[in-house]
């Protein structure tokens, strides 16, 4: 059947058909949905990990058992989940093994763009690279045959533009292959140096074997051109770039497997045209490998090591004309992202920032805590820092510092790399003050279930992580619950949890606005005769309040009631249906 | 055919996925090439969100460059403003008239531009601005700003039929919804 399909779904519908019965994932930005709609088929087991490393960790003991197995996630996941990689290189696979890492060029969602291929080569895992959904669907369905049968993980790499662009599919039914029968086998799957040292050359072996694929496989194409006095190698969605730019008036080399890249087939490729262009977003791994071969390629001399490219990029270096557009208007104010109107981050942050006190951040809705008027946040590296960054800052500057600074960091985030950082402070004992923002959900990425929710990733029941009893038990005396929407509360508990001498704990706790379950008050509204236009609830940068005719105006398809602003007026104008404070 | 490049542009939460599966739906059923690319992720949250639908015999890119765009629906004015010079000279801007304050704006960093529909004209486009807001609470909720705008657009596609826009809808949004996004649909197409 033909269908539309954004590419990531596309993607798990390839892993359907394909036969998949086990995926394991984490979310993040753009790879979140291959596996929200893996998760919609009863035939596939689906689970959300508490992270990458542990995601890809099941991923390789649902393979070792004999079943086709799936982990996701995107560029930085990948960093989290590299010491398992470079290993399951080594010992191969039993069942089929795909990983999924989406890279985000021009960072829509992300902290970095760092090209994933380069874990490709690092660990010697093929990579294929799909440039729409057709190809995702397909891609998928191809990368389970080659991991059974070159013995190997294989890894698929989608970028923004190819998971979150929909475009028209076939779908077919699902095949489940025979699972592969597993038999104990320590020379290829314990890994100690003795079995390691005769995997690596069998590792060299299927590279190379791999190549002859990559020689004569027809998802590595070349589509003729009008003019052979350019010729151009590309993949992934500067492949639909370059064609929309030039269509077919040069020769193009399209690459379906980015790692390894065949030799002879690209030296071919160049005979017979003038010049070789090859054209990829971020790092120059393919111009690279050209000129390895002794292939003579302009690249990143023509295009940007920066962002996203598009048609009119590939056009402009290609020396085609530009369009013409209408004119910029200038002077136009920004609209970067907020915290939603109601978002229980809102009042923590408030408070820090009115305390002036020090913040280092973590991952998650929260980061837009860096953002004016609240601007409280000072650092936000990865997933997890903020906790184990406190503890290296406090043991740098001692009294200095550890009665105002203080870290936050989400529920989700926390369960996927704060918990050994919060081993460390308990063990090496720093006087730091934890802030836990516990809105019950992973919010950033769309609201994804965690271990702290109580749910899986079909909504039913699940087992909980008591976060209070996992803080105590790991030492800390001093472990306590806040309500954001209570101003005065929370500055109570953060000023005497950071005059403590000993390590705290703080949880900040209110279900994410956004939540279907979380029940809103009805809008507040100004009373104008009240309003002295002091602006004092304009500092807590809620997009719900701006300033009208001279006065405070929420705007009631915005506001949910929190009641934070009212806390924050001296003179009663904010008020309820009643009129009421 | 050309391809027709229509770039659906407001604030994150106003629904423009759902914009976006109705007209990459209704294209598809009427047998052309359709890409659609979204956003997701961080600047949901309340920020500038732009979609592109393309349209044709064939199509490469799922995104649209400046000087492009043959229709800009935009869910608000400043964000209509904002991505002028992705439209080609001429062509057709259909923009919500609410405005919202962007949070430079709340916190008197910058004031909302004045006139911006005048400016938009000015600078070469075809600009039409409703209300749609208005006809989208005459149906039963605000929420249906989106589809009333989309209303509003479907009349600029004759050879796709009132039925067949309807059958799209009827395939994009739950049966829960379906009555209410019917009225603001039709209010927004006879507006
Ligand atoms: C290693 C890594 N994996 C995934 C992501 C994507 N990501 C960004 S924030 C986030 C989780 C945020 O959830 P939580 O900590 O609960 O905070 P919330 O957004 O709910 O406030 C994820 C998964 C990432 N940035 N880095």
């Amino acid at each position: 059947m033909k269908e539309i399909m954004l590419g990531n779904k596309a993607f798990a519908r390839g892993l359907y058909e394909a036969g998949a019965a086990v995926v394991s994932s984490y979310p993040g930005t753009p790879s979140t949905e291959v596996t929200e709609e893996a998760a919609k088929y009863d035939e596939i087991y689906c689970e959300w990990a508490p992270n990458e490393k542990v995601a890809m960790e099941v991923a390789f003991g649902a393979s070792l058992a004999g079943k086709r197995s799936f982990c996701g996630m995107k560029h930085v996941g990948l960093n989290v989940a590299a010491d398992p990689l470079f290993t399951i290189s080594y010992t191969g696979v039993n069942g089929g093994m795909i990983i999924c890492v989406a890279d985000d060029p021009g960072m829509h969602s992300s902290q970095n763009e760092q090209d994933s291929r380069h874990y490709a080569i690092a660990s010697k895992v093929p990579m294929l690279e799909p440039s729409n959904s057709r190809e995702s669907l397909e891609f998928a369905k191809l990368a389970y045959d080659l991991s059974e049968k070159y013995d190997t993980p294989v890894i698929i790499k989608m970028c923004t533009r190819v998971a979150h662009s929909q475009s028209i599919v076939e779908t077919s039914e699902r095949v489940v292959p025979e699972p592969k029968k597993y038999e104990k086998n320590i020379a290829k799957y314990v890994m100690m140096p003795g079995n390691a040292i005769k995997r690596h050359p069998i590792v060299e072996q299927r590279t190379l074997d791999l190549i002859k694929y990559a020689e004569e496989t027809p998802i590595n194409r070349i589509e003729e051109g009008k003019d052979n006095s350019v010729g151009i190698i590309t993949s992934s969605t500067c492949y639909q770039y370059t064609k929309e730019a030039v269509g077919d008036k040069y020769p193009v080399l399209k690459l379906g497997m980015v790692n390894p890249l065949p030799v002879e087939k690209i030296k071919n490729f160049a005979k017979t045209v003038k010049q070789v262009i090859v054209i990829e977003e971020l790092d120059p791994v393919i111009e690279t490998h050209c000129k390895n071969i002794g292939v003579d390629v302009k690249g990143k001399e023509l295009f940007s090591l920066l962002g996203e490219f598009s048609q009119s990029v590939v056009a402009k270096a290609l020396g085609e004309a530009e369009k013409e557009a209408c004119p910029a208007i200038e002077g136009l104010p920004v609209r970067p992202p907020v915290m939603c109107a109601g978002c229980p981050h809102r009042g923590l942050f408030y408070t820090l920032s009115k305390h002036k006190i020090r913040v280092l951040g973590d991952i998650g809705c929260y980061t837009l805590g860096a953002v004016a008027p609240l601007s409280a946040t000072d650092m936000t590296l990865c997933m997890g820092a903020s906790i184990s960054s406190l503890h290296g800052f406090n043991k740098a500057m001692g009294d200095a510092s550890e009665k105002d600074t203080v870290c936050v960091i989400g529920d989700s985030t926390f369960m996927h790399s704060g918990m050994t950082s919060l081993a460390n402070i308990a063990y090496n004992q720093s006087n730091s003050t934890v802030i836990i923002l516990d809105n019950s959900i992973t919010g950033m990425t769309g609201h994804q279930q965690n271990p702290t929710t109580g749910y899986n990733i079909k909504g039913d029941p699940a087992g909980k992580i008591d976060l209070e009893a996992l803080c105590r038990a790991m030492g800390f005396n001093r472990v306590a619950v806040v309500d954001p929407y209570d101003l005065a509360q929370t500055e109570k508990v953060i000023k005497e949890e950071l005059a403590a001498d000993e390590a705290s704990v703080i949880i900040s706790r209110r279900p994410c606005a956004l939540l279907k379950y979380v029940k809103h008050k009805p809008s507040l509204h100004v009373d104008t005769d009240k309003c002295r236009s002091c602006r004092a609830c304009m500092k807590i940068g809620c997009p719900a309040i701006s300033f009208k005719d001279g006065k405070a105006h929420v705007d009631n398809t915005l506001c949910v009631g929190c009641g934070v602003c009212q806390q924050l007026c001296k003179f009663d104008a904010l008020v309820d249906e009643g009129g009421n404070v | 055919m050309d391809t027709v490049n229509i770039m659906i542009v407001g604030v994150g939460g106003q629904g423009s996925l759902l914009a976006s599966k109705l007209l990459g739906h209704v294209v598809m059923t009427k047998g052309y090439d359709v890409k659609v690319s979204e956003v997701h992720g961080m600047s949901q949250r309340g920020g500038s969100v732009v979609t592109y639908v393309r349209f044709g015999d064939k199509v490469y890119s799922p995104v649209i460059d400046k000087g492009e765009a043959d229709y800009i629906i935009s869910f608000e004015v400043l964000e209509a403003a904002r991505y002028l010079p992705f439209l080609k000279k001429g062509g057709k801007v259909i923009v919500n008239a609410q405005e919202i304050d962007p949070m430079p704006v709340i916190t008197g960093a910058a004031q909302y531009p004045e006139n911006l529909l005048d400016k938009m004209t000015a600078a070469g486009a075809d600009v039409s601005a409703m209300d749609a807001l208005s006809l989208a609470n005459e149906a039963g909720s605000p929420k249906a700003a989106n589809i009333a705008l989309m209303g509003r657009f479907s009349k600029y596609f004759g050879d796709i039929t009132e039925e067949e826009w309807l059958n799209s809808l009827e395939a994009c949004v739950p049966p829960k919804f379906l009555e209410l996004n019917k009225k603001a649909f039709y209010l927004g197409r006879n507006s």
